[in-house]
């Protein structure tokens, strides 16, 4: 019971910090939604025993990216209204979107799944690190690579100046 | 124990209420941070079905931490591509960029 509770207020955190997130008129306010729907996230992933996932995410998610979301929002300071940051289309949008969480919830609900108890213990650190330097060490490398090129590619588009 | 599906269903949850963000915010900061939701969401999938089907192996949690890389790498791109917007047309709203609109 205790699992579940603790499942219980992480998922309403994760949920609740999204709709906060898609429906919050501060677009500041909308950065903070979404760093507890990430915390919650990595609580999850803890739940789920991927202890180094949840390290990463709370580090990159929680700390990085939120961090280069708020300063982009400080550099494009909008002055416009807090009711013009939804569009006309918004409508559609929630049709759209609670159509594919019925299909999505339907799909997951009626699928008998092959396994229902959790496997093997936490996942250790070295059996973890071997796995991603043994088997997976050429996407691994391919990944730094991407990286590498999105860094040089923002530092490029974001110059000040260039053709004119 | 929790059933495999429990989590699914909060990612399916997850999964839509960033598709929303996406379809209705005039915002494309709001837009990125939408999208980061749907790639929170494809997360929580591969780490469960991971735990759950495979426990022995390591694919499920070692393409999360792609996706988290790309999200990383996706997130950087896009903030340059905006704030290079915002010096240009002095607006982030995507309804006012159609310049590629016919």
């Amino acid at each position: 019971m205790a699992v579940w509770l603790g499942f219980g207020v992480l998922a309403g955190a994760t949920v609740a910090g999204a709709l906060g997130t898609v429906t919050s008129r501060n677009v500041v306010h909308a950065a903070l939604f979404l760093l507890v729907t990430l915390i919650a996230v990595a609580g999850l992933f803890l739940m789920l025993f991927a202890e180094f996932l949840a390290l990463v995410q709370v580090l990159l998610y929680g700390g990085a990216i939120v961090l280069v979301l708020l300063f982009a929002l400080m550099l494009t300071r909008i002055r416009g209204t807090a009711a013009s940051l939804d569009n006309p289309q918004r409508p559609l949008a929630i049709v759209a979107a609670l159509a594919t969480v019925g299909l999505l919830l339907g799909v997951v609900l009626s699928t008998q799944w092959p396994v229902q108890q959790p496997g093997g213990g936490p996942v250790g650190f070295p059996q973890w690190g071997a796995s991603l330097f043994r088997q997976w060490a050429i996407p691994f490398e391919l990944a730094s690579v991407v990286l590498l090129v999105a860094l040089i590619g923002a530092v490029v588009i974001s110059r000040p100046g260039g053709e004119e | 124990m929790i059933p495999v599906s429990a989590y699914l269903a909060v990612s399916a949850l997850l999964f839509s209420i960033g598709m929303y963000g996406v379809l209705a915010r005039r915002n494309a900061v709001l837009i990125l941070m939408s999208i980061e939701l749907m790639l929170n969401a494809v997360n929580i999938n591969l780490v469960a079905f991971s735990r759950y089907l495979a426990p022995g192996e390591f694919t499920g949690l070692v393409f999360a931490v792609f996706v988290i890389t790309v999200a990383a790498a996706e997130v950087g791109l896009a903030l340059a591509i905006i704030i290079r917007l915002y010096r240009n047309r002095a607006t982030v709203n995507v309804d006012e960029i159609d310049l590629l609109k016919w």
